[in-house]
């Protein structure tokens, strides 16, 4: 289902805007490159007649390691220089990055549509005894949850257990406080965003199997705004819940509401869903209340 | 010396309370009214280079006068009202396409009540003026949301409301006409029995169009409301305290842009587009505005008109200089390089001037009334 693949990419967006209450515009934008980066050098390795296991070691490698470039680049260039300003400026500057990222993916590794396989696709029937014709399961969802899982336990972990976790939850609690209590915000900004670097691989090894690497995962992507909404906007299990709902209700509303009204309502089932939400439930469902009062 | 306002007594209320307080402003003004009114048309009439050419007014002037009308709206929005909308393009998309119907003739079929309403083409004008008004409708809808959620929060709501539209102009017939290729063109555009069809005459209507509403909009935003919007803009709850109510303000200003935006978004598809498909409004056009304000200065009329001017103009710069230097590149290769510099300029002007290029102009403002002597 596409909706492991929203809450790996809304997971990146909790990450950073949870360590410095910065929205990630480049969420999307850092997916497609640390995929294209990965398929490059996948396919450049084994033409060269190294064998698999060691292209898909040194490939994760380069790209993991090309994230951490970008991660520091984008803390030294873009958002170090732009501490204390308002969330706007900070939103705005990430969608710059998110174009020079785009271009930059682009104009290095090629703009085609590069196919991923790392891994299997094979369809499963389950329960054939019990159902007419079984339930469909596709190996690769079942892979993407197994990930998406282990990847929010160590999360949270790393959040709860590790000095660096905590300073993290500090900075994202006031960035002026934790500055003065000798916090280094420059080297806390700079593991986020590596760490979402890397989750953002994570995703782009995921949907580059299920879809190919290619240009639309930015805009793919922009479905993890709604996820975000729907979840909670701090919350890692409610990405994780949020686009398990995105995914599922989409396509239930595309089968069942769409044929009615003309097709293609996935497009926008989501953002509308999160509009619902947020009338009712404005800080999700797994968010931390803000209580706004005098 | 140059720039002085020492000297200039204000001797009754009306003068203190003048648009344009000093007389280096109102001269300037003046000045740059005649080159766009009296100067430009004059320059293309006789053929004068660069203004001879259809391609400056088609491609250069006539997009920047609109998008600035458009950024004019979102600086409304954004730059006074503090409410971030990621759906301008939407609310663009509403005014051609509610312009379209009213101008083609709007035919509703009542089946169940056995009858139908039928309205007849409208005139041009009062078409691009009602799609402004339905936009501002739509635009208030989407208002609500803003009384309980504020910031990123409603730039999600906002972005429902592209793609909700997006796919609305793209599924739904009715508003295209039941156009099979799902793109429309524009009626012709005769204004009281006049038409306008030439780049010259396209480019003073809207000339008009932008001159009238960013007149409109400087006024609204040093009144009475423009200050409730900034009072809200600053510290909502403060401004709750002092007796502005959130619900009209929010509202109004939420009314106020998707009208001019609307009818930005009419001018766009009508005037300057001709024909178009919802391709022509879809989110990237939002998030164009959206740059305009920030790089022109949130807050600030001038301001828009600077950021559409750079907005538009560093594409072409960015085309046109590796041939000028003679280093011919690949189109694919442009574009990369066009969105890596795009980005890292906007990066780069929110970390040296976060209040955008008009702030850079109040400086220069202030060193000219120092100057000679900077201190």
């Amino acid at each position: 289902m596409s909706g492991v693949l929203y809450s790996l990419v809304a997971l990146g967006f909790v990450l950073i805007f949870k360590a410095s209450g910065v929205f990630n515009f480049a969420q999307g934008a850092m997916v497609l490159l640390a995929g294209l980066a990965l398929v490059r050098s996948l396919d450049l390795l084994v033409a060269n007649g190294f064998p698999l296991w060691i292209a898909i070691v040194v490939g994760i490698g380069f790209a993991a390691v090309i994230m951490a470039i970008t991660a520091w680049l984008i803390e030294r260039f873009v958002i170090g220089p732009l501490v204390n300003q308002n969330a706007l400026t900070l939103f705005m500057s990430t969608i710059g990055v998110t174009f020079v990222l785009e271009g930059a993916a682009q104009m290095i590794f090629g703009s085609d549509v590069y196919p991923l396989r790392l891994f299997p696709t094979d369809i499963w029937l389950l329960f054939e005894s019990h159902f007419p014709g079984g339930i469909l399961v596709n190996q690769l969802d079942v892979c993407g949850g197994f990930i998406a899982g282990i990847l929010v336990a160590g999360l949270a972990i790393f959040f709860q257990q590790t000095k660096t976790g905590r300073a993290l939850r500090a900075v994202a609690d006031d960035h002026m406080a934790a500055q003065s209590v000798g916090i280094p915000i420059g080297w806390i900004w700079f593991v986020v965003w590596l760490v979402a670097g890397l989750v953002a691989l994570v995703a782009a090894t995921v949907w580059g199997t299920k879809l190919g690497v290619q240009f639309s995962i930015t805009f793919l992507a922009l479905k993890a705004l709604p996820v975000l909404i729907i979840g909670g906007l701090t919350s890692v299990p409610g990405a994780i819940v949020g686009g398990l709902i995105v995914g599922a209700s989409e396509k239930l509303a595309e089968v069942f509401l769409g044929s009615h009204i003309g097709g293609g309502i996935e497009y926008w089932f989501a953002y509308v869903l999160a509009l619902a939400v947020l009338l009712v439930r404005p800080q999700g469902l797994f968010g931390e209340r803000i209580i706004e009062r005098i | 010396m140059l720039y002085r306002e020492a000297g200039q007594f204000k001797t009754t209320y009306a003068e203190d309370m003048a648009i344009f307080p000093i007389r280096q402003d109102r001269m300037a003004l003046a000045v740059l009214l005649g080159i766009a009114f009296i100067g430009v048309p004059l320059l293309a009439d006789f053929d004068i280079w660069p203004f001879g050419s259809d391609y400056l007014l088609r491609a250069i002037l006539l997009p920047f006068l609109i998008l600035a009308l458009a950024a004019i709206g979102v600086n409304i929005l954004v730059g006074y009202c503090g409410q971030i909308s990621l759906g301008s393009g939407a609310f663009m998309a509403i005014g051609a396409y509610s312009a379209y119907k009213l101008g083609t003739g709007v035919h509703i079929p009542l089946a169940w009540l056995g009858f139908a309403i039928s309205i007849p083409p409208l005139p041009v004008l009062l078409s691009i003026l009602l799609g402004g008004l339905a936009a501002a409708v739509v635009g208030i809808l989407f208002g609500i949301p803003s009384l309980r959620i504020k910031g990123l929060y409603l730039a999600v709501a906002t972005l429902a409301a592209q793609f909700f539209f997006d796919w609305v102009f793209l599924r739904v017939s009715w508003f295209t006409n039941y156009a099979p290729s799902g793109s429309v063109s524009a009626p012709t555009l005769d204004f009281f029995g006049l038409n306008v069809g030439t780049p010259i005459e396209r480019y003073m209507l809207c000339l008009i169009f932008v001159t009238v509403f960013a007149f409109l909009a400087k006024n609204l935003v040093r009144g009475n409301l423009g200050r409730q919007w900034m009072a809200i803009r600053d510290m909502d709850i403060a401004a709750e305290l002092i007796g502005i109510r959130p619900l009209y303000a929010k509202l109004t200003a939420f009314a106020v842009s998707s009208f001019i935006i609307g009818v930005a978004g009419a001018l766009w598809a009508f005037v300057y587009l001709g024909s178009w498909e919802p391709l022509a409004f879809s989110i990237e056009r939002s998030l164009q505005l959206l740059f305009m304000v920030i790089i022109g200065g949130l807050g600030s009329i001038m301001g828009s008109f600077i950021g559409a001017a750079f907005i538009l103009i560093l594409p072409i710069m960015l085309n046109l200089l590796p041939t000028q230097l003679g280093v011919p590149l690949s189109t694919e290769t442009i574009t990369h390089l066009e969105f890596i510099i795009f980005g890292s300029l906007i990066c780069y002007l929110l970390i040296k001037e976060p209040h955008g290029f008009a702030r850079l102009i109040s400086i220069g403002k202030e060193k000219l009334r120092l100057w000679p002597f900077p201190y």
